[in-house]
């Protein structure tokens, strides 16, 4: 298939080139000029310059003309110019009136060209600036994103303010192409003017809130770019960027997992220390409620690792299967640098398996390969095989496996190793096989049992018939020597009488050495080895001399008797060497040595100086400091600290305040219902507001404190999501402002219409973003008064322009980031740590695997496959926050001390997106400890139940809260399970109530209609009710309904009706919720879901809940 | 990231300059061809090096060097990938990645750097979107091109961008629907001189050819996945669904693609097809050797082996080689002294024979070592791992798709040694 096809191609090439020319010979024959011309051009090089000058005049004519085909063939040629580093600049003027052409080819040429050429012509380059600034707001994205990349890419100073403004309104554009087309001009007008940080920051941190997987990598190459120090940028990102990062594209990955990798160096604990204490504090404001049982607590568990240093290792792990090497590698980095030591080695196979990659690849591979494998051998070990030599890698390859090989040597695989490196020595490459014998005489001082089998084989390689071969080994040798220097008097005899044939300076020079040291062990050879070298002295090179000058001088001090008058001899010699070192030495020698009157005291240490014992060298791996750096960097590949190399900071000793990093939810609600917003503002107000104390306790949760303290992390996060969430209203009111205000600024008058669309949407863009965190912003305080309209004026804007805003490619993103941030909030309510750490390495036991909610991929693909389907605008939102009721599941007296009870927290369930999340309270109020308390048996056994770890131990008077999940399959069938302490065990159930097997949805008034639209008939079902007038307002209505249904409010356009909307849990099925105001106090309410039981109980529940209050 | 691009062909000169940000003079590489110079081989130039202003990051493919200039802290391995998917790219438009290819078509080779990056980030390098952008060459649009004076820019934007499937173009029609798998499976071996195995592995790939109108969302599943140790997605792949089911899901790209590549754990035995027996002499005196090779079959399953052929990179001393084949040819380059035997078929009732006598020159040493032998070969509809693809399924369209699989054994570095041990 593939030979057929390729012959094809070569055919279709082939075709080409002779369509090519006769099409030219046609050129030939009609235009004499022409061809003239193009011949000039074919010979440029023949004669450079009379043809350039005529070649660009026959240009400049071409691109006057006024035939499209004409200009694009000059352009073609200008293009070819460029490409070959040719100076085309002259045709400025010519080429830039071409700007506007309609030819989208053209069009593009000329860009190209302009970007080459604008920062030369500056004052020319300014009249093509209206062109773009005019393509800037082209309805179509595609042209807007390029004019921005081009305007962005022509780096003249004058433009910067025009620049910045394009960015700015890029950033809060409706494409998320030309939102990551302006991610990048971000980079360009840095590094043109970087006075314009402070201005770019802000763009910045409003791209970093995007949801988009096409933004997510290029903002944070920005961020990278511009502010890596700004840490504080990315908190409220963190958990959204983890959770999309298997679907941005390959190279913002790598770039997003370097920018983590520091982040969490900076933001967590070590995970390496045994025994650490971990965020004491925290951990007690957090989970503990009272002392006494924290302190036994912390020292059963010395580390627990925060959830979301957890979560980033969970989902860069799947990457580690992409095709793209250098995000694998990236993964690789991360888990070395993050990663608890045993799981490090996960990421092992996935890089021996690029070492089949390309050569280069395989280089830089093998590079962090040999780092890692001096601290961690154990990670490399079982893959030895695959760093044997092949006969056919690159001298760098061969070299740097051999250091892997010798770093992964123990006692156990030496022999193997040595085998290896046998056949290695016996390459044809002699810098390879003098590698490895550097490499033998390692693995000779590391492993000490191996010492005497390498010292002999090296022996063997000194008569090799290579010269490179014998010189190294006599060089490794003599190292081993020195750290063994014991009973090898036997090779030191060998090598003297090797060395007449041996005629490399340096092995030469190391077995005199060698000699001179040991000299008293061969009495009988010494005097005779230098007797030879006197001989020849003046044929050797410095360094042997240098040698035979020290040989001379030790022998002189152990055995004067026989070479006193050949030490005068060389020394002599070497008083009139040409070489100056020489000289020197010999000069320092004789007054060392010889005793004289001038000598003096030194003369009487000469013995203790030349013959002190030496230090033996130590064989280390090149790659011993390597790991200063951070794995995969460029610094690292060239061991030298490169420009802009960020360094990997400790891990801090305490954990920086993890609470940073919550993102809050209930700003999805409000994102797409403003109004919301503002009805919930006065009910949160008596609800939340009414005691500090509350927020603050709620976390210890109290048995005793029932109804308050059992809301705890809802309503801690509800709170802090009021204020954030003004906050944010507050920023894009002002950041909607600017943009009017820039707009103004542009004072064009056909753009007027443009404006107004444009202001209306921009609020709404920005209140999309998770809430700012840090205020800076000088209209943060701004009045309350002003904030509120802004905020209406968006909602306003969001009603009539919701359709717009639906397009096909934002909501989907979006949607699976909501989907996913949910389960982060149930993160921080307590027992999850330990059971996150445990899912991670034996993935819950999901049934339906499309359904689980750490599938991102597949779950976004099933979105593009549904995309012409209906629910394309609407999301599931996360909870709204009503009053929890809590349920008693054990009664004290009946469950021998041990007291339950339970509420639904009205999260989405982290275990599995179809569970409910259940939240149970267990108390002690025996007066000894239970030990043991978990869940048993159930029923209906199909029931499938997310248990909580099991408690081993609860003290009296003590709390613990812990979270199920329970999947209820859309029925109010209780659950029906046991909880059992060690000795006891307790049926209970479970009965939900049918508004909790909800999920707030959240879905514009439009779509609302056209959901109900569909589900009329038997799917509706209806009932008027009566209500007391004082509770017709909005506000309360919401409130009453909330309070007995998890569904999220549907703003409104009309006063008289009250829209909520919510999906089942389990099976996703839309319930809508309809209440039309009538007059004197009755009203129509009306549910559409095609679950019509539970429609009827839901009815039940609000008419109950509504006539009540 | 990366600030420019140059092509150097293999006697160094530069014929393409790319620049996305300032403009870097050219001299740059003067450092990259000191470092050449010296090494020799072009194969041995390192990938990554160090200038006093720049970082030069390079690659070597098809005879050419693709050498990137960057200026800051980089991860190299992120460019040396990019440029790696720019050959491939390359290649992908051109058939071939050649200086004479690439000067052929320069200007959209041109248009191509442009769109692949934006301020030296990579920006579309999915083959499926840059197609919607700039068309690759072909016959027709080629002669039309030249006798209208047409373009080959796409006249439509691009879509696939901002689709949730970014690596396939939408809009994809066929009349006819059909979806071709090849397992491709290469074993590398390095067997000692006695013909035992050192170390085998098998690497495999599976290519995949997708021509389906619409989005279909495919799942393939295997027979045997436990086989497979550790493997590498094309981006399409849903690794979830992998994990829980070990199926392959996924919609795929239009056109050739890269599904997966994966390996066999080495812990199951190889099956190696061939036996070599060899006996390479170079005697002391005379200043000749011979040499005697013979070929037979392993465990090939029942299947031919074909295009077997065997490559000896001959010591340098080895002048010329007298032998005779019982099948098949042999060639012997003097100066590259390689000596390939190209056999072809392999006849398990008459084993292939070559056996002569190697003349060396006068006086000089005898060799130390055996030259090592590199087996290539070839065995159609044969995964030699046993994977086997169970089903194709098909979920998303409405037509019947036409499916197919095929099967291919090829020898990786299949490495037989004939040294004399210490």
């Amino acid at each position: 298939m593939d030979v057929g096809f390729s012959s094809l191609r070569s055919e279709a090439v082939g075709a080409v080139r002779t369509a090519m020319v006769s099409a030219e010979n046609l050129q030939l024959t009609l235009k004499a000029e022409l061809s003239q011309e193009e011949q000039a051009l074919t010979h440029i090089r023949s004669n450079p310059k009379e043809a350039h000058k005529a070649g660009n005049e026959d240009l400049k004519e071409m691109l006057e003309s006024s035939k499209e085909s004409l200009k694009l063939e000059a352009m073609k040629r200008i293009v070819g110019l460029i490409a070959k580093g040719k100076n085309a600049s002259e045709l400025f003027p010519a080429v830039v009136k071409n700007v506007a052409s309609k030819n989208i080819e053209l069009k593009k040429l000329v860009y190209v060209y302009l970007v080459r050429y604008a920062e030369e012509q500056q004052d020319l380059a300014l009249l093509s600036i209206s062109t773009f600034q005019r393509a800037l707001k082209d309805p179509n994205q595609f042209i807007r994103a390029s004019a921005l990349r081009v305007l962005s890419s022509i780096r003249v100073p004058i433009i910067v303010p025009i620049m910045m403004l394009a960015i700015k309104e890029a950033a809060a554009d409706l494409s998320p192409y030309v939102r990551k087309t302006s991610a990048h001009a971000i980079q360009k007008l840095f590094s043109l003017d970087a006075d314009q940080k402070e201005q770019l920051i802000e763009v910045i941190e409003k791209l970093l809130k995007d949801k988009s997987t096409l933004v997510a990598g290029s903002v944070v190459m920005a961020f990278e770019e511009v502010c890596p120090d700004r840490i504080d940028l990315i908190h409220k990102n963190y958990r959204k960027l983890c959770n999309l990062l298997v679907d941005v594209e390959e190279w913002g990955q790598v770039v997003i997992i370097s920018m983590l990798t520091r982040y969490a160096r900076t933001q967590f604990t070590s995970p390496w220390k045994e025994g650490a204490m971990f965020d004491e504090n925290n951990e007690k404001a957090f989970y503990e409620s009272d002392s006494e049982e924290k302190k036994g607590h912390t020292e059963e568990k010395p580390y627990i690792m925060d959830p979301d240093h957890r979560l980033l290792l969970r989902n860069t792990k799947p990457l580690l299967q992409s095709r793209n090497t250098a995000v694998v590698m990236s993964v690789a980095q991360l888990y070395w640098h993050l990663a608890p030591k045993h799981e490090v080695s996960i990421v092992t196979k996935s890089l021996v398996r690029l070492l089949r990659s390309h050569r280069e690849v395989q280089y830089i591979v093998l590079q962090n390969i040999a780092t890692m494998s001096i601290q961690r051998k154990g990670m490399f070990e079982p893959f030895m095989k695959s760093f044997y030599v092949r006969s056919t890698d690159a001298t760098h390859i061969k070299t740097l496996k051999l250091e892997i090989l010798t770093n992964l040597a123990n006692e156990a695989n030496i022999s193997t190793i040595l085998r290896e490196f046998q056949t290695y020595v016996k390459s044809q490459d002699k810098a390879f096989a003098a590698a490895t014998i550097q490499a033998i005489g390692r693995c000779a001082t590391n492993i000490s049992e191996v010492t005497d089998t390498c010292l002999n084989g090296l022996v063997l390689l000194l008569s090799n018939r290579d010269e490179t071969v014998v010189a190294e080994s006599v060089v490794v040798i003599k190292k081993l020597l020195q750290t063994q220097p014991t009973q090898h008097s036997e090779i030191i005899k060998h090598m003297a009488k090797l060395f007449d044939n041996i005629t490399v300076p340096m092995a030469r020079a190391s077995i005199l050495w060698l000699i001179g040291e040991y000299c008293e062990r061969v009495p009988k050879i010494a005097p005779d080895v230098l007797r030879k070298m006197a001989k020849s002295f003046t044929a050797e090179e410095d360094i042997v001399k240098l040698q035979t000058v020290n040989l001379a001088a030790k022998l002189y001090l152990t055995n004067s008797k026989q070479t006193k008058l050949l030490t005068q001899y060389i020394l002599n010699l070497g008083k009139y060497d040409q070489n100056y070192d020489i000289r020197d030495r010999t000069r320092f020698i004789r007054q060392l040595i010889v005793p004289s009157e001038k000598s003096g005291a030194l003369n009487k240490y000469a013995r203790r100086i030349l013959l002190a014992p030496k230090p033996a060298p130590v064989l280390e791996s090149s790659f011993k400091d390597r790991d200063r750096f951070q794995l995969g960097t460029l610094s690292h590949s060239l061991n030298s600290k490169a420009t802009g190399y960020q360094e990997l900071s400790d891990w801090p000793a305490v954990a920086p305040d993890q609470s940073v990093r919550n993102v809050e939810i209930i700003e999805a609600v409000k994102e797409w219902t403003p109004t919301v917003g503002k009805t919930k503002q006065p009910k949160s107000d008596d609800k939340f507001y009414s005691d500090d104390e509350d927020e603050k306790e709620e976390e210890g949760s109290d048995s005793s404190g029932s109804e308050d303290s059992s809301s705890s992390s809802s309503e801690e996060s509800g709170s802090d999501s009021e204020e954030e969430s003004s906050e944010s209203e507050k920023t894009s009111s002002d950041s909607g402002k600017s943009s009017s205000g820039s707009e103004q600024s542009s004072s064009e008058s056909e753009l007027e219409q443009k404006k107004k669309k444009k202001t209306k949407k921009v609020p709404q863009k920005k209140s999309k973003p998770t809430a700012a965190d840090s205020e800076s912003d000088e209209n943060g305080n701004g009045p309350v008064a002003q904030e509120s309209s802004s905020s209406a004026e968006s909602s306003s804007g969001s009603e009539t322009d919701s359709e717009d805003d639906s397009d096909s490619d934002s909501p989907a993103p979006q949607k699976k980031t909501e989907t996913k941030t949910k389960p982060k909030v149930a993160v921080k309510s307590k027992k999850e740590v330990s059971l996150l750490d445990l899912d991670d390495f034996s993935p819950a036991p999901t049934n339906t695997p499309q359904s689980s909610i750490f599938s991102p991929s597949l779950l976004s693909d099933l979105e593009g496959l549904s995309l012409s389907g209906v629910s394309s605008t609407m999301q599931v939102t996360t909870s709204s926050f009503g009053p929890v009721k809590t349920y008693e599941l054990l009664h004290h007296m009946t469950g021998k001390g041990l007291a339950a009870k339970y509420h639904f927290p009205r999260q989405p369930c982290l275990y599995q997106p179809s569970m409910v999340a259940v939240q149970v309270i267990l108390s002690n109020s025996s007066d000894h400890s239970l030990e043991e308390i978990h869940i048993g048996d159930r029923s209906p056994a199909s029931l499938s139940i997310h248990c909580f770890n099991t408690i081993e131990r609860l003290e009296p008077e003590a709390s613990v809260t812990v979270s199920m999940g329970i999947d209820f399959s859309d029925s109010t069938q209780a659950a029906n399970f046991q909880l059992c302490t060690k000795e006891d065990q307790f049926s209970v159930s479970i009965q939900p109530a049918v508004g909790e097997l909800l999920m707030p949805s959240s879905m514009t008034e439009q779509d609302f209609c056209k959901e109900q639209g569909k589900l009329q008939g038997m799917n509706e079902t209806s009932a008027t009710i009566t209500m007391e007038t004082a509770n017709a307002s909005s506000q309360a209505i919401s409130k009453q309904v909330l309070s007995v249904a998890n569904v999220g409010v549907v703003s409104s356009s009309q006063n008289n009706f009250s829209r909520f909307a919510g999906r089942t849990v389990s099976s996703g099925a839309l319930v809508l919720v309809s209440l039309e105001l009538k007059e004197s106090s009755t009203a129509l309410l009306t549910i559409n879901t095609e679950k019509t039981v539970m429609a009827s109980m839901l009815l039940r529940d609000i008419k109950q809940a509504l006539t009540q209050a | 990231m990366i600030h420019s691009l140059f092509l150097i062909n293999h006697s160094g000169d530069i014929f393409l300059e790319k620049h996305w940000k300032s403009v870097i003079s050219r001299s740059v590489c003067d450092y990259f061809f000191e470092v050449k110079e010296k090494a020799v081989d072009p194969e041995n130039v390192p990938p990554v090096l160090q200038t006093p202003h720049h970082y030069l990051i390079s690659i070597y493919r098809g005879k050419l060097f693709f050498l990137s200039v960057v200026q800051t802290e980089v991860p190299p391995l992120f460019v040396i990938e990019f440029l790696h998917r720019v050959a491939d790219t390359f290649q992908d438009y051109f058939g071939e990645c050649s200086e004479g290819v690439i000067k052929d078509n320069l200007v959209t080779v041109y248009e191509l750097l442009e769109e692949m990056l934006d301020n030296g980030f990579p920006l579309a390098t999915e083959s499926n979107v840059l197609k919607e952008m700039i068309r690759p060459p072909n016959i027709l649009r080629s002669v039309v091109n030249t006798l209208t004076g047409g373009s080959n820019v796409g006249d439509t934007l691009p879509t696939g961008q901002l689709s949730n499937v970014p690596w396939r173009r939408a809009g994809v029609k066929y009349t006819n629907n059909e979806a071709y798998f090849d397992v491709v499976e290469e074993i590398d071996a390095i067997l000692d001189k006695s013909g035992t195995t050192v170390f085998a592995e098998i690497q495999g790939v599976v290519e995949a050819c997708v021509r389906l109108t619409g989005m279909p969302d495919l799942t393939l599943s295997f027979m045997n996945p436990r086989l497979l140790d550790d493997m590498s997605f094309h981006p399409c792949v849903r690794f979830k669904r992998w994990e829980s089911e070990r199926v392959l899901s996924f919609i795929p790209p239009d056109g050739n693609f890269t599904l997966m590549t994966y390996h066999v754990s080495s812990q199951n035995l190889v099956a190696i097809p061939v036996y070599v027996k060899q006996n390479i002499n170079f005697f002391e005196t005379g200043s000749c050797g011979r040499l005697d090779i013979t070929i037979g079959p392993k465990q090939n399953m029942g299947k031919t082996v074909e295009g077997l052929m065997v490559t000896i990179h001959m010591p340098k001393v080895v002048l010329s080689a007298n032998l005779t084949a019982t099948q098949g040819n042999y060639t012997y380059d003097l100066t590259t002294k390689v000596l390939v035997w190209d056999i072809g078929k392999l006849n398990p009732q008459k084993l292939p024979n070559l056996r002569g006598s190697l003349s060396m020159q006068a006086g000089a040493p005898k060799p130390e070592e055996n030259p090592s032998l590199n087996i290539d070969l070839k065995i159609q509809q044969l995964a030699i791992s046993g994977l086997k693809v169970s089903r194709l399924d098909m979920y998303g369209e409405k037509y019947k798709p036409f499916k197919g699989v095929k099967y291919l054994t090829k020898a990786g570095k299949f490495q037989r040694l004939s040294l004399s041990f210490l």
